[in-house]
């Protein structure tokens, strides 16, 4: 047993109302740059529709992720180390910029400078990429709240296997929301396909970095991560990921999306692992064994077998104390009603989910039944079998019973509820019917309805020895050491490093609340989303002289 | 004249190309990269990259054998001159002809693919100027001197091939530089430019070629950086305590 520890996140789907607000403020943190424009480290997808990018989820395209092979071996489904290394001068499986969308901006300055005419000036969109005129046909979210679906959710990969009729009728049926984020996956394909070894698993947390230094810019891992979300910035040639927002966990506090999120649907918490079961648990046979097999790896932090393995493996106390309270390991192991996103990558994901039961709820209800009766909300999950093959596709590599039993205890709860709230007593027969009991079905209520700040997010600190040099505490005296020399150079973005954290705090404000824009660091683009307000990037506005010339 | 050029001038640009790029490492790891733009287009690059790239590994191969092999050597193994002649002309022909055609296509690509065109910076385009001649002048070595014998027969190997081990050898003999056909003479001279340029353009990705992955192991694990956990290095005298 080699005990190791791992940063997950639970999402509640049922509570995802789809205001991308983790996009935004995600964006805001992390990839507000040129070069990142069409970078989204934190994505909300409309299902059934596309996905970012677009049909992300077909395999046989992408080739992302790992095979069983028939030794019983896992293998890069994009093939082997010489078979990368020999398709490096031009990657074969690799998204082109169409796949993603083309960043755009509008061309501002026409609205302000045109002459006196008839008709309205017009701000045309402007590539952000050449700079030419272009016509906008698609971006991150086109397909937002089924927005064209009969045109683009019907090629969704997940209806594979869904009957035709269905697919004609689905939008009338149901409809959910997906944020997704990197999965720092156990076992992660990216990492493994990165020909320089760039890209790492921190051996203390799991979370999964793209060491900017060494990144050469092969982009291998942007093929063979199966969920996509490994992003090449076109301005720096480097391959850039969500960071679970380390800088942040590090210190104690959730990521950016978690911690913005409106409907409070995430969790966050340690789960133990097995690091030595992973590739077996990763390599069953059948698909649709995976998620019993990835939850046979994580360890049960109240296990003292557990917990000497842990200390034997430098875990920390207060981590084997936080993993005891860790939301994610109750929603996973203790209910049972988290599910990974697409095991069948064998990747191992990290970000799990908890299965909305809303579209089974609104059918009922717009029917014009109880929806919160537990004989028509298991009456209805029998019944609906499309939302729930669908929701099985995604969840538990089309293996419906899982994703049947996670429903049924949604339901269960919801009328379970119902009964205290009506000043019932609780009738223990309902949880019973789905397998838990009265109090443990309160305590799941509580976890996924009310729970507080500290309930979600259980995040132990890095060590307090270490602090000194942490990146939100760092109490090294920032004297900017960065920023030196004629970036312009080698391309935009080369140079000493960019901090993540404090001094990029510095340099911000110092930009904020300078007279003057240092150089034009737009290169002459506009770029509404990446400006701050101050300084007049070029083409924005009028130049000043000219104005003075009217 | 021949002093400076076949002697002064070639170890300025070698000492240029060893010490900057320790420079450029120590300096700018971050911007040591292939600067792909396989993202804004591909399918031109999908033909052009992997000729223009695998036509180099070629040429360089050939340079390897040709300049760093003495004829003794070939000799021994029973390989005369005209076959072995026969064997660089043919080799260096079809892997020339490759990286040409390549070069080309990524030229063309280059210029007229909007995206691409505004993400080149000007070392690119001088690097572009310097290795497109070193290749147009070794093709024409390769074809009006080898092939066509333009202006008599010149057996390289018993030339520049020399100078060339002598200079790596610290002993230079300028003499059989400045005796070696203009195009020779030329090729040379461009391609110690270049080599001078290397490592401040995007050619220092070369040195990346990624063999290691054929040994590591599938995924690293590493520990949060201990040495360095801040993203800027610590100052002298505040070493962390504990």
């Amino acid at each position: 047993m080699r005990v190791m520890a791992q940063m997950a996140m639970v999402m509640n789907l049922d509570k995802c109302i789809g205001c991308h607000t983790c996009s935004v403020t995600c964006k805001q943190a992390w990839t507000n740059r040129a070069g990142t424009e069409y970078v989204w480290f934190n994505n909300v997808e409309t299902r059934p529709g596309l996905g970012y990018p677009r049909r992300y989820e077909d395999q046989d395209e992408w080739e992302g992720g790992w095979v069983r092979k028939s030794n019983g071996r896992l293998a890069l489904r994009a093939g082997g180390r010489f078979k990368k290394l020999f398709s490096i001068f031009s990657n074969p499986k690799m998204p082109s910029i169409e796949d993603y969308y083309e960043p755009w901006t509008y061309d501002y300055e026409t609205l302000v400078r045109a002459p006196a005419s008839d008709t309205f000036p017009v701000a045309r969109p402007k590539s952000l990429l050449s700079g030419e005129n272009m016509s906008i046909e698609w971006s991150a979210n086109w397909d937002d709240n089924l927005a064209g679906s009969q045109d683009h959710a019907a090629t969704d990969v997940m209806l594979k296997d869904i009957a035709e009729k269905v697919k004609l009728e689905f939008e009338q049926t149901f409809m959910f929301y997906l944020p997704r984020i990197c999965e720092h996956c156990l076992n992660p394909s990216c990492a493994a396909s990165c020909p320089s070894g760039a890209i790492y698993k921190r051996s203390e947390d799991g979370i999964v970095l793209v060491d900017q230094d060494r990144c050469r810019g092969w982009r291998m891992c942007i093929s063979g991560c199966p969920y996509k979300k490994v992003y090449f910035n076109h301005k720096t040639g480097k391959a850039e990921k969500c960071t679970f927002c380390y800088p942040r966990i590090e210190v104690g506090i959730p990521t950016v999306c978690s911690e913005t999120c409106v409907g409070r649907l995430r969790y966050i918490g340690l789960m133990l692992y097995d690091a030595d079961k992973v590739l077996e648990a990763a390599a069953v046979e059948d698909d649709h064994d995976l998620y019993e097999a990835q939850r046979s790896v994580f360890l049960d932090p109240n296990d003292p077998e557990v917990q000497r393995g842990a200390e034997a493996a430098g875990i920390p106390l207060d981590w084997v104390e936080a993993a005891k309270r860790s939301p994610v390991w109750k929603l996973i192991n203790t209910y049972k009603v988290a599910l990974p996103l697409h095991p069948e990558y064998r990747t191992m994901p990290m970000v799990w989910y908890i299965p909305p039961l809303s579209p089974v709820v609104d059918i009922i209800r717009d029917t014009g039944h109880d929806a919160e009766d537990k004989g028509n909300l298991f009456a209805a999950i029998e019944a609906l079998r499309i939302p729930i093959g669908y929701l099985a596709n995604l969840f538990t590599a089309g293996d419906v019973k899982p994703v049947d039993s996670v429903l049924r205890k949604l339901a269960a709860m919801r009328a379970y509820m119902r009964d205290i709230n009506l000043g019932g007593a609780g009738d223990d027969a309902i949880a019973e019917a789905v397998g838990m009991s009265g109090s443990d079905m309160y305590e799941m209520f509580r976890l996924l309805a009310i729970a507080k700040y500290d309930e979600r997010y259980v995040i132990p600190t890095a060590h307090a020895e270490q602090a000194h040099a942490l990146e939100e505490l760092a109490t090294d005296c920032p004297v900017s050491e960065y920023g030196g020399g004629q970036q312009d150079m080698f391309g935009e973005g080369s140079g000493t490093p960019t901090p993540v954290a404090v001094e990029n705090f510095r340099m911000l404000q110092d930009r904020q609340t300078a007279d003057d824009m240092p150089a034009n660091p737009m290169k002459g683009r506009v770029n509404l989303l990446n400006w701050d307000g101050k300084g007049r990037p070029g083409g924005l506005f009028p130049t000043k002289g000219e104005e003075e010339e009217r | 004249m021949d002093t400076f050029l076949w002697v002064v001038f070639p170890y300025l640009c070698l000492a240029t190309f060893v010490v900057g790029h320790v420079w450029r490492y120590r300096y700018d790891k971050f911007g040591w990269t292939t600067r792909s733009s396989q993202l804004y287009e591909n399918k031109l690059l999908r033909f052009g990259s992997p000729l223009f790239h695998f036509g180099m590994l070629g040429v360089v191969g050939g340079h390897v054998i040709g300049l760093l092999v003495p004829s003794s050597w070939t000799a021994f193994f029973g390989i005369d001159d005209h076959l072995y002649h026969w064997i660089a002309i043919v080799g260096g022909l079809a892997a020339g002809i490759a990286t040409v055609v390549g070069m080309v296509i990524l030229i063309y690509r280059r210029r007229t693919v909007g995206p691409v065109f505004s993400a080149t910076t000007n070392m690119d385009k001088v690097m572009y100027a310097f290795l497109g001649a070193a290749i147009m002048l070794g093709m024409w070595n390769t074809i009006a001197g080898s092939l066509l014998r333009f202006g008599g027969e010149y057996n390289y190997r018993e030339g520049v091939s020399i100078w060339y081990r002598s200079f790596l050898a610290f002993q230079p003999q300028a003499e059989l530089m400045a005796t070696a056909p203009i195009g020779f003479q030329l090729h040379a001279f461009v391609a110690f430019v270049l080599f001078a340029l290397w490592p401040f353009t995007r050619l220092v990705h070369v040195f990346s070629a990624p063999l290691g992955y054929l040994t590591r192991p599938y995924i690293v694990y590493r520990s949060r950086d201990t040495e360095r956990l801040g993203s800027t290095r610590p100052k002298r005298g505040w070493d962390r305590v504990g």
